[in-house]
């Protein structure tokens, strides 16, 4: 699976954002090869509308299975996630990226 | 002539000015009053009068076809407004976030991105003697204020000689269908409230109305509470305050009630008489 977390850094231990649209960073995990990769999405603090889709189309950019989030995406965006067929898990929006992906695991998160 | 009254913050009193000073303007002479705030109209509350018009505003959004699309993405980079998305099969298109601009649709190497109407909200015409009334309404869900208030404006203008007062009933602030709604008149009233929030707004305002070089005037409301500093502010950029109108009880029990306010309540005829006679120098002064 490779998933993908809205985060406000790009180490494990950096705290998850929990805005979809807005989120500072994609924070990508391969759980097949175990390997880390991260997108600075700090632009789109300059986009005064579309921050959703733009963010959700960045991210079906990287093919990924699984979208962990705080709040979830909003309604444009979340048109465009469902076009993608990821598969989106939210209320991790206080924990750390870490601390995320292990909720995750353990089933956690909805 | 075209007066536009507008305010900064919200709640200050435009529709309680625009509603009366047409209605009274409406006693000796044609006037026309338009409800520019297309997101949430509420003049339409003290005006009536026999509907003469209704009609559906349409906006010009690209619908995707996707049988010659070759998947470029150039709709996508020339999208200001992320209004088109390229995923990796389809094109996505958010009706509500387009502006309308046509460029996706015009630099579109397939044409598959054709323009079509889509429902954006209604225009409704109202008259009453001497008094024309129009407001245009979005339909929910619509984000666009701006092509509502300037196909609103395209009506008036159509319908209705250069000569006629108009007035228009601005949206609150400053963006976008501040700007719309101001643009053309030839004089803008900003209505404040003598308060810090109210002076705070009304900067903003006079600001705006600066870059676009529009003539201004002040109507303080609810005056008597607060402090004196929108009175120094406009005396020190040398702002006409062309009205105080009181701060009274009776006057918020009155517009509660949906009613005119100065059949009953001297005080508030006083100073929309105080309004007419600034608009009527202006107009002489300025040959409108």
């Amino acid at each position: 699976m490779k998933i993908l977390l809205t985060a406000k850094g790009t180490e494990w231990d950096s705290k998850m954002d929990p805005r979809f649209g807005r989120t500072e960073f994609f924070f990508i995990y391969d759980e097949e090869t175990k390997k880390v990769d991260t997108y600075d999405n700090r632009a789109i603090a300059n986009e005064a509308h579309g921050a959703g889709p733009k963010t959700a189309q960045k991210m079906s950019e990287y093919n990924v299975d699984i979208l962990i989030t705080g709040n979830g995406p909003g309604g444009n965006a979340a048109s465009v996630v469902k076009q993608t067929g990821i598969k989106v898990f939210v209320g991790a929006g206080e924990m750390t990226v870490k601390e995320a992906y292990e909720a995750y695991k353990s089933g956690e998160l909805k | 002539m075209k007066i536009a009254i507008a305010s900064g913050k919200g709640g200050t009193g435009k529709t309680t000015v625009s509603t009366n000073l047409t209605s009274l303007l409406s006693e000796k002479s044609a006037v026309v009053l338009t409800d520019l705030d297309v997101e949430e109209p509420n003049s339409g509350l003290f005006i009536s009068g026999e509907k003469i018009c209704e009609v559906d505003k349409y906006k010009m959004i690209p619908e995707w076809e996707k049988d010659e699309c070759i998947l470029c993405g150039n709709c996508q980079k020339v999208c200001n407004f992320n209004a088109v998305m390229k995923l990796s099969k389809i094109i996505m298109v958010f009706p509500e976030l387009c502006h309308g601009c046509y460029a996706c649709s015009e630099l579109c190497p397939t044409n598959s991105l054709p323009m079509k109407p889509k429902k954006m909200g209604e225009l409704k015409h109202f008259k009453s003697g001497n008094l024309d009334f129009i407001e245009s309404k979005l339909i929910i869900g619509e984000e666009q204020a701006v092509p509502l208030i300037k196909q609103t404006l395209d009506y008036v203008d159509e319908n209705f000689p250069d000569k006629t007062i108009k007035i228009f009933d601005a949206p609150p602030g400053t963006s976008c269908p501040v700007i719309e709604a101001t643009k053309d008149a030839d004089l803008i009233l900003l209505v404040t409230e003598p308060t810090p929030f109210g002076l705070h707004d009304l900067k903003l305002a006079v600001e705006t109305m600066k870059a676009l070089k529009k003539d201004i005037g002040v109507i303080i409301n609810r005056f008597g509470i607060g402090d004196a500093n929108v009175e120094e502010y406009c005396e020190e950029n040398n702002i006409p305050i062309i009205a105080k109108i009181p701060n009274m009880r009776k006057i918020a029990e009155i517009y509660s009630n949906g009613e005119l306010l100065y059949h009953k309540i001297p005080e508030v005829k006083a100073q929309l008489e105080n309004i007419i006679t600034f608009i009527s120098e202006y107009q002489q002064e300025n040959t409108l």
